[in-house]
């Protein structure tokens, strides 16, 4: 419970900074630090490959993607533009019924009893093998995607001359 | 006292991971000394000199460390200061680590309970490291964009872009090992290499995978940006790179960063292709040789000639970068990129598909 | 050991809230990015914890899945701000309205 409320605090104190901070650097560093709490609660959860995942995929090559782009572009604090206060009237207001409606659905539920888990729930085996039977339709599916993203990123990054 | 184990386990790991990077230091210095046919550092001495030589220690380990922590530390004043001082952490702190998940003996029999030599007990270790190679980067962009100058920002770029791309070919290699164990666990790995192959062969890594020894060694001194794949900081290049606008006890983490690495990259070498804390035909009772004989060893003394060859080992691999430092000629930033992605990735790929098409067909299908 | 789920999945929700409100607060289209994936994130917390209640594996393999488009999404994502900027120079996203009338 210790844990949850330190998790808790910390991934809602970054996710702020991620969506206030004028810095998109430290917008970006915010996020790492939100998404190794992501990886925390993964691993409280028995996920443990997800956990690993989340690390190389996200922390590890997403946002140094975003630092890399902030970098080349070299962008400087964002300069806030005065007025749009009804904007930001209404995006805080929707967020915050967002936010509250489903935080309450999620709290209201009945808890179910306690499932026993498998002993190797969330190992890499157990992942593995519905990957690659029941799975595998979409498996196959997502690596023809990842290769359109890489044709597509890189023939839209390419500076024509 | 289970967590008196942990501890004093994470303990022996940070303290193997210091000391090694320490010795290095004095190994580079001397070491490279030696290739380049000079004396290298021998000035500095306690006492005026008791000894006609001077190995250079009291320089290496006492006046350096003693002149790098007390210089002026100058930060530029266009630079984002935070950003500035987090840097030389993000680039230490996952090396650290990434020590933890390396196993640096077989098991500790004390007391009735037989304690595995391995800080952290992880099911996927090899993805553990793999994830903590992911997280150098940060300190190399965050140390190259914080700077402000243009010498670092392009060091930075070129070092980050030079590890992103290594990363891949090292994770690749990484995967036909795991192909060829069957297990994510370093421990496990480890100990599966104690086998004999026909009867007199030991099982090391280096035998069932060897282009993937290769391929993840020229991956890991590319990843550790040492050369001659030191681009991002070449000196002749680039002043420092992203390592321009350092000065004192933050330069000195940004080297200690640069020596772990060297220790990690020969540990996970000798962890995974040459046995790691195995010495041939040594069980957990004594020796066993291939003709018969063998004779029992206490199992004290079995575990510390298990560490003592992890060491051993460590140093050897350390000593065969240092040594590849000072013989290669530097690559230029295409060479070393096209090395990346159009050479390196096409073989770790055939690799990977040739190690399963193997594993299926010597193992069978099992599901 | 005793996890609370429920606190988890309300947790998930808050980060979507927050998520949700930096898309449409914010100028910068790399924060609006970098919103997405905060709400990303949440949604897979979401799948884990549920997986984790229902004892089944399912969760996680989503989860794998909804990683890996998240990745796809955001390279090309990038791709295209980096297409934006080399014509329009700005990363703003109320400076790029010259396809509204």
């Amino acid at each position: 419970m210790i844990l949850f409320w330190i998790v808790a605090i910390i991934s809602v104190a970054s996710a702020l900074t991620v969506v206030l901070h004028r810095n998109p650097v430290y917008s970006a560093l915010a996020l790492v630090v939100a998404l190794f709490q992501v990886a925390v609660v993964f691993v409280v959860m028995q996920a443990h490959l997800i956990a690993l995942l989340q690390v190389i995929v996200y922390a590890g090559a997403i946002v140094v993607l975003f630092l890399f782009v902030i970098m080349l572009l070299s962008l400087e604090p964002d300069v806030p533009r005065p007025g749009r206060y009804g904007m930001r009237a209404g995006a805080i207001t929707l967020a915050a019924f967002l936010g509250i409606e489903l935080a309450a659905a999620a709290l209201a539920s009945q808890p179910s009893p306690d499932t026993l888990l498998p002993p190797d729930y969330g190992s890499t085996k157990q992942v593995a093998e519905r990957l690659f039977t029941t799975h595998l339709l979409p498996f196959e599916l997502t690596s023809v995607l990842l290769l359109a993203a890489v044709i597509g990123a890189v023939v839209l990054a390419r500076r024509r001359a | 006292m289970d967590v008196i184990i942990v501890v004093a386990k994470a303990l022996v790991a940070l303290v193997i991971c210091l000391q090694v990077t320490v010795l290095l230091l004095w190994v580079e210095r001397k070491g490279s000394a030696l290739i380049q046919d000079r004396v290298g550092a021998n000035r500095a001495n306690l006492f005026g000199g008791l000894l006609p030589f001077n190995l250079g220690i009291v320089n290496t380990f006492i006046a350096d460390p003693v002149k790098l922590f007390h210089k002026e530390d100058i930060v530029p004043a266009e630079a984002d200061q935070f950003l500035h001082w987090l840097a030389p952490w993000l680039a230490v702190f996952p090396l650290f680590l990434t020590f933890a998940v390396i196993p640096f003996g077989d098991v500790l029999v004390l007391g009735g309970r037989e304690i595995n030599l391995q800080a952290v007990e992880l099911g996927g270790g090899l993805l553990f490291v793999l994830a903590m190679v992911s997280l150098g980067v940060y300190g190399v962009i965050v140390g190259g964009w914080a700077s402000n100058s243009r010498y670092a920002l392009l060091g930075g770029v070129r070092g980050s872009a030079q590890m992103v791309s290594y990363e891949v070919g090292m994770g690749l290699a990484l995967v036909s090992v795991a192909l060829t164990y069957g297990t994510l666990d370093l421990q496990t790995i480890n100990r599966e290499q104690g086998a004999l192959m026909w009867g007199f062969l030991p099982a090391w890594g280096v035998f069932y995978q060897p282009i993937a020894f290769v391929l993840f060694f020229i991956a890991g001194m590319a990843e550790s940006k040492r050369a001659p794949f030191d681009l991002p900081e070449a000196e002749s290049e680039l002043v420092a790179g992203f390592q321009t606008e350092y000065s004192g006890s933050k330069m000195s983490m940004f080297m200690m960063a640069d020596f772990i690495e060297v220790a990690i990259v020969a540990a996970l070498v000798t962890t995974l292709f040459f046995g790691g804390w195995q010495i041939p035909y040594l069980q957990r009772d004594g020796f066993h040789f291939p003709g018969g004989f063998g004779f029992a060893v206490p199992s004290l003394a079995v575990t510390v000639l298990q560490i003592v060859s992890f060491l051993v080992k460590l140093f050897v691999f350390c000593w065969f970068q240092i040594l590849i430092r000072w013989s290669l000629p530097r690559l230029r930033y295409d060479q070393l990129m096209s090395l990346g992605w159009k050479r390196l990735l096409p073989v770790a790929l055939a690799n990977v598909v040739v190690t399963a098409v193997l594993v299926l067909a010597l193992e069978g299908w099992t599901t | 050991m005793n996890v609370p789920v429920d606190n988890y999945l309300a947790l998930a929700a808050v980060l979507f809230a927050i998520g949700t409100f930096g898309v449409l607060l914010r100028r910068n289209v790399i924060v609006i990015l970098m919103s997405i994936e905060l709400m990303l994130n949440a949604v897979n917390v979401t799948f884990v914890a549920l997986a984790f209640r229902a004892g089944t594996i399912d969760g996680q393999v989503i989860v794998f899945f909804v990683m890996t488009v998240a990745a796809a999404e955001v390279a090309v994502g990038l791709a295209i701000i980096l297409a934006n900027f080399a014509q329009r120079r700005t990363v703003y996203v109320d400076e790029v309205g010259l396809l509204r009338w």
